[in-house]
Formats: C-alpha cells, structure tokens, sequence
C-alpha cells in the first residue's frame, strides 16, 4: 500500500513504497508480453490526462498504460495561451471534476502545481511533471531501467549529467537513487548547477571525465537550444566539447555500464549519436519500462482509492 | 475637548521620556505631559500599568491599491486596517492604476483618506512618469500636492543616470527617494530567494545580491548628490553590510527599512508548513537564517532606521493560483506590532523605547511627517499597547479587504490596544 492518495513526488515516498512500484511494474511487464495486452484492473475508473505542456512520451506512455489497465481515459492538452484568457488551473480542474473522474495526471510548467490541486481538489493527483520540481514516474522508471540490468540500486555510481539547474528529472531521480542508497555525481557546468547542489545528497563536478569514472549508470539530461538566452552556456558547440557523452568518454565508465537520457535528446549537443545508439544505451528501454511503471503507479493509487471509499 | 490618558508607561524616544506619565490632549494636539495631571474638566481614559503610551505609529510602506485596485483594498478599507494595527499614519506607495505620477491622483488620495477620517495617509509619488524609469515626474507639483517621498516602489529605478538626478532634484526639496533595489537582470524572472528551498522546489531565484548591488550604487550616488535616500524593504544581509558601512562613513542622508516578515521568517517557509504557499511569496523575497539573522542585527545596532510593512494586499483569488503565477506580497499592517513585540522586544533583542523609535520617531524623521513625538504641542497622534497581551493573529479577522497573511494562527504576545488621531480615539480593542 501506498500512504498517499496522491503521487506528487518521490520526496514523500519511502523506500519501501519505492520498491513496491517498482516490484509491480515488474508484475506488469508481463501484460506487455501477452498477444491481448489488456486486463480489466481499472475498468469503470476514469483518468484525465491534463497536460499544460508539451510532451510525447510521457502523455503516450501514461495513456498506454491507463488503457492496458481498462480505464476510461480522456487526454486534454491545453495551449498556456487558453489558460491566460482568463481560467485559473483550480476552476479548470475543479470543471473536470465536476464529471467525476478518479484520478488526473498532470504536467505543468509550474512547479508545484500538483500540490496546489491536491491541497484543494478531491481526485488523487499524480504528477507527470511539474516545472523544475519533480517527475517522479520518470525516476521510477529509471530505477526500474537500472534494476533490471544491475539487480540493485544500493552501492552503484550513478553519473548524472546536463542541464542540473532546470531539470525536474534530476530532482527526482536524486531523491530517488539517494533513498535506495546509490551514490549520485552531479556534473554541469556551474551556471547550470542549482544553489547548494551538495545539500541535495550527490557529489557535484564541473568534469565529465570524473563524474563518468567508474561509473555504472550514466543519464544524460537535455541541453534546451534556449539557454544561450539566459548566458548558461557560450554555445552547445562549446558545450559538447565539455560535457557531451562520447564513446571515448563511455570508456572511463564500468564496462557495463548503461545510457540513459529521459528524452527528448538533442544528439550532438549532450550525446553523440554514437553513444545514444551504441551498444550500452537503454534509452528505449526506458521508453517501454514507462508504461510499466505507470501501470503500477495507476494501479497502487486505484486500490488505495478502493480501500478509503 | 480635552482628553486626558491617565497611567501607563510614556515610551516617547524623541523626547527621550520613559516612565509613568499621565498625557493630556487639548484639541488634537498633546497639551501637557506630566505626573498625576488634573482632568481639567476633559475625559479621563485610565491606561493599564505596564501599557505603552506612545507616539503614534507610522508606517511608510503601504500598498493601499486605490486607485485601481479597489478589490485588494481601498483607502477606507486600508486605513481601517492601519488603525487596527496601532498605525496612527501610513504613507501609500505610488503604483497604483493609474501611477500617482501626478497631483490629480495624490489629490484624489487625500480626499479619500479624509472621506475615511482614520489614519493620517501620506501619498508618495512616483519618480518618474507611469514609473517607466524614462521621465521624471513633476516632483514639486507632487509636493505642493502632497507627496512626502518619491519611489517607483513595485519597480527599481533601473537607471543610474534617473537616480542621480533625481536625489539631486528631490534633494532640492527637502523631500527624500525610496529605492525598491533589485537589479532587473539579476531578478530575472526570479519567484524566490535563490537557496536550498527554492532550488529543492523548483522555484526560479533571486539572489541577495540582487538588491545589494542597487543599494550599493545608490549609497555611492547618494554620496556624490547628497541627496536623502532610503532604501525600502531591505532583505539580503549585503544589503544591511552596505547600509552599515555608508552610515559608519557618516552619510546621514541614507535611511533603511525593514519589514517583519524579513526578521521573523525564511525561505524555509517555502517548504514549511505547507509547500509553495502563495502567502509566503513576496518581493524581495524571504531569504534565508543567515539574512533573517542579519536584519534582527542591524535592527540592534541602529543600522535600521525603520519597520514599515510593505503592506500588500491582494485578493485570494489572485494568490489561489501556481506559485510563479501568484502576486509578490503579504498584507502587514495588522500583524506588524505582536511580530515586533514577539520577536524582537520579548525575544530580548531590543527594547520598548527602541521599538517605538523604528515604528514612530524614526519614520516621521525619514520622512519629515508630523507625529512621532509626544512633545508639548504636537499632534496628538498616540497609540497605546499592551506589550505582554497574547495575541492570536487570524486572517479571516483582519480588518484589510485581503487576508493574504503567512502569519493566520500565530499566536504572539504584544497588542494594540487604542490607537488615537488628533486627539480623537479611532481604534479600541477590547482586550
């Protein structure tokens, strides 16, 4: 059992609900692997997909996911510009709940949002991203991705590398590998580094070379074309130059290691299509591991709704 | 009409008087101060022993939103809260819709602020015109009008070049410019204070260094005009090191101000007890122990001239939204004393008289206003409080037209217990 009707963010999971999802993702692979790859766990269960910002992959991989479980989903993408005309997001969400769905998934731009609904809507919330805060499906489709090849979380050398600063998939994935007792290596540039980075439990660097060293896991966050805006950095030539994951660079690692990248990537700014397509990369797994892990998420919230009805 | 205050301890720092004194008022204004003074045929009002009879507040950091904003707040609504608060005077900031860069509007002000016949309501103008930080706006107009300070408050005065000119300007006059500092390409589109929380939370920073560096300049042109400067809701300990250091050079004609929630709470507060509590976003925003804990110092030492609020109201609905979309501010009038009293006088920080001199006779001085003193002859402008009364603050209870307070069910110790204007009692609490 979850303790949360909610799932706003891995800072409230404990270890043990950690492994709970991830050892039912692992229940519903297996779903996946059936010609008819549906079962009926949430049938009569409405999800909305509310999505205030752009995304492929994890708006598909959630719907996938909601429909392998038999829910009645409806997936609303809503332009900013609709939201600025005038509706706050808690008249939006309070409309949708009018029609009574039981749980919503939603991405949003403003970190925090999910918890402002939660605080004052009655569905069960879970956040499928909000700002620079946290995407706590993603980190646990990451460890679920890192479990199947290592068999562990504790004890490995995880590399985390990219844009640190506005990234809600660190944050997550921090918390994550920190409270199953992986070591964690932060590695940006400093302007791409969020205030007191060391407070957050890894070991930051400005070098790629030692962050990678030995390292069992590498995950490569996306450099946003835009930065240049903001003075980040000079330009992502310059940027590859330093920090981009060659297949020179892989070598420093464990000869096992794995490439992960939540997508969407921008090869040849964070990593060589080499490396992205190479031998260690796990990049689709995780893709597929996605549905998995939000099955069970769907699934372990929908009973909890079940046992507090 | 006399009124006499009988009893209770005269904390009057202008006038360096702190002991029992009875006070009689004479047609609005202080007639004699004294021991055991006759009635002399007036009201007698019997104060407490251990109340504070003291000049009458005066809070030079108020967003009164009229005109323009009358559903945040309004002068009647406003000044109410003043009141309410033991304000006996508040100066109201100039962004309005539209900007008092103009004597129309100070006019308009005033005549509402006497239409409500509470506080005293001192407009301060805009800068420059709409407060684009491009035009200077006619400062004497603003004067003859009414305008005591002139800010283009909400916004800096971006430009080094306006700043100078206008402290060379308003320096003529006598009349002194308030600095809302931040640098605008460091502020960016910053939510937060640039530490651990924000950074934890995903809230976009605004470091210290922010404001620092525009109190910085503004100190070095202050200098070179010497024109009378005061910078407004200081937050960043660089800011207060800054301000130090100028004053400690003997520039008397830079001033300072700090609001409560600056030396009472952190950034922490984003996280705790709920997490991205609209109510908690402000600008400059809370910062973190080591800024908290520099206000509390250079309010100790006197490096802080003045407390004023920054008064902020704003209507639920707005701050009832995602935290980067929600308004900077807080509503202050109301919880500024029991803050005071709490956590600066009862924490042993600093002293009664000392109190009232950050929340009455320095703002006036800073100023140049009326009041502050409890002088034979002065305006009898007084409030009296109850320093160890316990206090539960309760937003729904305010008397401002919003609630957005951080402070709902704090409990305090330090009230207001009557505020006087003019010899004429607007505020009773009964305790």
């Amino acid at each position: 059992m979850l303790k949360s009707r909610h799932l706003l963010g891995i800072a409230d999971l404990e270890p043990d609900e950690i492994t709970l999802i991830l050892d039912t993702a692992e229940a519903m692979t297996e779903i996946a692997a059936r010609p008819i790859k549906k079962v009926p766990t949430l049938r009569g269960r409405t999800v909305v997909n509310l999505f205030f910002e752009p995304s492929t992959r994890t708006r598909m991989s959630f719907e996938v996911a909601e429909k392998r479980l038999s829910a009645d989903t409806l997936s609303i993408a809503v332009a900013q510009s609709s939201v600025t005309k005038g509706e706050t997001l808690l008249d939006t969400v309070r409309n949708l709940e009018a029609m009574a769905p039981d749980m919503i998934v939603m991405r949003h731009a403003s970190s925090g949002a999910p918890h402002l609904l939660a605080r004052l809507c009655r569905s069960a919330i879970i956040n499928a991203g909000d700002g620079m805060h946290e995407h706590p499906t993603q980190a646990l489709l990451d460890a679920f991705t890192i479990r199947e090849h290592k068999k562990r979380l504790d004890g490995l050398k995880v590399a985390i590398v990219g844009d640190l600063l506005h990234s809600r998939v660190l944050r997550s994935n921090v918390l994550l590998l920190n409270r199953m007792g992986a070591e964690v290596w932060a590695c940006a540039p400093p302007t791409l580094m969020p205030t007191e980075l060391s407070r957050f439990g890894v070991r930051p660097t400005t070098s790629i070379d030692e962050a990678i060293a030995d390292a069992d896991v590498i995950m490569m966050l996306r450099i946003q074309h835009e930065r240049m805006c903001g003075h980040f950095i000079p330009s992502t030539r310059e940027y590859f130059t330093l920090f981009g994951l060659t297949p020179e660079r892989v070598r420093r690692a464990k000869p096992d290691v794995i490439i992960m990248h939540p997508g969407p990537m921008n090869r040849g700014v964070e990593i060589d299509s080499d490396v992205a397509d190479g031998p260690f990369s796990v990049i689709l797994e995780q893709v597929t591991n996605g549905v998995a892990v939000r099955m069970a998420v769907l699934y372990l919230l929908a009973g909890q709704e079940a046992a507090t009805d | 009409m006399k009124l006499l205050v009988k009893g209770g301890r005269v904390v009057d720092p202008a006038n360096g008087r702190d002991g029992e004194f009875d006070v009689l008022i004479e047609d609005g204004r202080i007639a004699r101060i004294g021991k055991s003074l006759p009635a002399d045929g007036g009201e007698v009002l019997a104060v407490q022993p251990g109340w504070i009879v003291a000049p009458g507040l005066i809070d030079i950091h108020v967003h009164l939103r009229e005109p323009g904003q009358e559903h945040k707040e309004t002068i009647a609504t406003g000044v109410a809260a003043a009141v309410a608060g033991g304000f006996t005077a508040v100066a109201c900031m100039p962004n309005t819709d539209p900007v008092n860069d103009h004597p129309g509007v100070t006019e308009l002000i005033l005549r509402k602020a006497a239409d409500a016949n509470l506080a005293r309501v001192y407009p301060i103008g805009a800068v420059s015109m709409s407060s684009r930080g491009e035009q200077m706006s006619e400062l004497a107009a603003q004067k003859a009008a009414g305008c005591v300070a002139f800010t283009d408050d909400g916004r800096p005065v971006a430009s080094a070049l306006l700043m100078r000119r206008a402290l060379e300007y308003a320096g003529m006059l006598g009349v002194p410019i308030v600095d809302h500092c931040e640098d605008p390409s460091l502020k960016g589109d910053g939510v937060a204070h640039e530490g651990f929380y924000a950074a934890r939370l995903g809230l976009r920073g605004i470091p210290g260094v922010a404001e620092s560096i525009m109190v910085e300049r503004d100190i070095a042109l202050a200098a070179l005009t010497g024109g009378l400067y005061h910078v407004c809701h200081m937050s960043a300990r660089e800011s207060i090191r800054a301000v130090r250091a100028a004053k400690a050079r003997g520039l008397t004609n830079v001033t300072c101000e700090v609001a409560p929630h600056h030396f009472v709470m952190t950034d922490e507060a984003l996280e705790t007890p709920i997490r991205y509590d609209t109510n908690v976003k402000m600008n400059p925003p809370l910062r973190d122990a080591a800024d908290r804990d520099a206000m509390l110092e250079g309010i100790a030492d006197g490096t802080v001239d003045v407390i004023a609020t920054d008064h902020a109201p704003h209507h639920a609905d707005e701050k009832l939204v995602e935290f980067d979309r929600a308004p900077f501010g807080i509503v202050g009038l109301e919880t500024c004393v029991p803050l005071v009293f709490d956590r600066l006088v009862h924490a042993g920080r600093i002293g009664v008289s000392r109190a009232i001199e950050l929340l009455s006779t320095a703002p006036a001085r800073v100023f140049r206003l009326p009041g502050g003193s409890l002088a034979d002859g002065a305006i009898a402008d007084i409030t009296i409080l109850a320093p160890d009364a316990p206090v539960t603050i309760r937003a729904s209870a305010l008397r401002s037209k919003s609630k957005n307070t951080p402070f709902d069910g704090w409990q305090l110790k330090g009230a207001v217990v009557m505020t006087i204007v003019g010899g004429r009692i607007v505020y009773r609490n009964d305790l």
